[in-house]
């Protein structure tokens, strides 16, 4: 994630002035060029993701509905928040799905990772296997878990059942196994994703340490936590945050799956803005919600980032 | 490892200790693929049983216990969903979509990622840092303001809203600037030192150099905008805007009966470009999520 950037080298301040004006001319030109290549990305970019995050905590901070009329409330909103029992329902709902989705995900994808980084036939077929999920539509995938998942004749029960399990749990129709559910196809779809990215990492840790851990008479595990975990560090954090953020904003797939019900037992914050923004037209008090997503997620990413630097140390 | 053994192991204990050797790395092996194909069962069992429903009749889908082959092969699903739902418009739709996103995205993507990564001038790289951190902004927490930005411009239930919302993202900036940076400089001097501009440069030179940025930057895309759910949701109201993802969900909600295995026959038909497009490029694919942004 660190981005390596060569600073932009000081020019020697000559003596001549003749010098110095070209040099002048010289960096605006530069910056011009440089400003025309950017240019027809940025402004696009800046239209709409800069602006709307600005006009976002504008919005919060007033009363904004679907008349267009604003005016200023201050803190409102965020008062209001805090009281409102369905918008702490989905913040406490949002966590519980990070909590068990993030470990569960991390541990899958880099098991799934070093399996797949021996040497052995067929493995580019295994790879393609994973990664499938990940590719295809969240409705398609979430339509044909919700049968699998359907508590009498579903296949997945099923299998419970000839395992010995009496009285399967009702997954999607029962408030307690839903969120479990949904975590469970969401951790399946991701895997291949964050596979991809541990493999890319795995392939940077050096044999010879291996080799050195292995004579040294270090076994499987006692050389997966001293060499292999520590290598893993940069790509280990990259998957941190990015699962994180994508953890705290999920929402397409509980929309397809489970609406956010049965009750609110899988209603999260993302959900918790569609609802107010889009369906109920309270354009300032769904963005003072998006607001909160925002900064749990700008928080978290923070804290880890200077974790990971402490950490380099 | 097995040289130092024959030096050290006398010749007469040498092959029973390879021969333990081999021995152990062959269950090894067994052990590890036993785990493989569990892990494969686990992941295509769905998309197999996708595919075998799509192929049953409306009273097989859900057969106690579960049949995972068709008695009777029912492609009258496919010939059903053709003509009963519109989707030859919904893949119509996803086509224009997924097909100018993805040349918008990788043109002016490489385009700012040359101006990043090759030209110095003040403000760049805080500039690129603007981009860096929109990553840790989730799109859920401003889609209100930018749906009422685009609504006042009168975009809304046009396809151009979709095409304006997925290509101005930093994800394309990001991955091409650290393609870039793996190009020597000494290619763009050599090109200055012949005369070309900078965009000759751009366009004679980083541009064939990066294929393999480029292809993988097409895919990711191409399949993020067929597979997006939430913007044609909030964008596209009418019906003959919908893309595949739209009508298959609203194929569901607006049939009280619904017919599973004309439904799954969609799902099949949604699911296959894709996986045709995956297959074909799936090496830079597995490339191009490596290099973007492991490079730290």
């Amino acid at each position: 994630m660190t981005v390596t950037s060569n600073a932009p080298r000081r020019a020697t301040v000559p003596q001549a002035p003749t010098r110095k004006r070209r040099v002048s001319r010289l960096r605006i030109r530069n910056t011009l060029l440089g400003l025309s290549f950017i240019a027809p990305n940025f402004i696009g970019f800046a239209t709409l993701t800069l602006v709307p995050v600005i006009v976002m905590f504008y919005m919060s901070l007033s009363n904004w509905n679907i008349f267009g009329t604003s005016t200023f409330i201050g803190l409102d909103n965020f008062t209001r928040l805090a009281g409102d029992g369905s918008f702490r329902r989905a913040f406490f709902n949002t966590l519980y799905y990070a909590g068990l989705h993030i470990p569960l995900t991390i541990v899958v994808s880099l098991s799934l990772a070093i399996l797949l980084n021996n040497k052995l036939r067929g493995v580019a077929f295994f790879r393609t296997a994973a990664f499938f999920p990940y590719i295809t539509s969240i409705v398609a995938i979430a339509l044909v878990w919700n049968l699998l998942f359907s508590p009498d004749y579903g296949p997945v029960n099923e299998i419970l059942r000839f395992f010995g399990l009496s009285n399967p749990p009702g997954w999607l129709t029962s408030p307690d196994w839903s969120m479990p559910a949904v975590v469970i196809v969401s951790t399946w779809r991701d895997m291949g994703y964050y596979m991809v990215l541990f493999l890319a990492g795995l392939q940077t840790v050096p044999r010879e340490l291996h080799e050195a851990a292995r004579v040294d008479g270090a076994n499987v595990w006692q050389r997966f936590v001293n060499v292999t975990l520590p290598c893993l560090r940069p790509t280990m954090f990259f998957v941190v945050v990015i699962l994180t953020i994508n953890s705290f904003k999920i929402f397409d797939l509980i929309l397809v799956m489970t609406r956010g019900g049965p009750g609110q037992s899988t209603t999260v914050i993302s959900q918790f803005i569609y609802r107010k923004g889009f369906e109920e037209n309270e354009f300032g008090y769904a963005s003072a919600a998006a607001v909160v997503l925002f900064f749990l997620c700008i928080i978290v990413t923070i804290i880890q980032f200077l974790w990971n630097k402490r950490r380099e140390i | 490892m097995s040289e130092t053994m024959n030096l050290v192991v006398p010749p007469s204990r040498r092959r029973i200790a390879g021969g333990q050797k081999t021995v152990r790395t062959r269950i090894g092996r067994a052990v590890l693929y036993i785990l493989l194909i569990a892990a494969a069962a686990a992941m295509l069992t769905p998309f197999f049983w996708m595919i075998m429903s799509s192929l049953k009749d409306a009273n097989s889908v859900f057969s106690v216990p579960v049949r995972w082959l068709p008695e009777v092969f029912v492609w009258q699903n496919y010939v059903d969903i053709w003509t009963r739902s519109d989707i030859v418009t919904w893949i119509r739709n996803t086509l224009i979509l997924s097909v100018s996103v993805t040349l918008l995205q990788v043109i002016t993507g490489s385009f700012a990622a040359y101006g990043f990564s090759r030209i110095r001038f003040p403000g760049r790289d805080a500039l690129f840092l603007l981009y860096v951190a929109t990553i840790a902004v989730p799109w859920q927490s401003y889609m209100i303001p930018q749906f009422i930005m685009l609504s006042n411009a009168g975009l809304t239930n046009t396809l151009w809203s979709i095409i304006f919302l997925q290509t101005f993202g930093a994800f394309g900036v990001f991955l091409m600037k650290q393609f870039y940076e793996t190009i020597p400089e000494d290619l763009s001097e050599a090109g200055r030192l012949d005369g070309l501009s900078e965009y000759g440069i751009w366009w004679r030179i980083m541009v064939p150099l990066s294929v393999p940025a480029v292809a993988s930057l097409s895919l990711l895309t191409f399949v993020n905008t067929w597979n997006d759910y939430l913007g044609p949701l909030i964008y596209l109201r009418d019906s003959s805007l919908w893309t595949m993802q739209l009508g298959l969900q609203n194929f569901v909600a607006n049939l009280y009966d619904v017919d599973y295995g004309v439904l799954f026959a969609g799902l099949t038909i949604s699911v296959l470009p894709i996986a045709v497009v995956f297959l074909l490029g799936q090496r830079f694919f597995v490339e191009g999520i490596a290099t973007s942004g492991m490079k730290g």
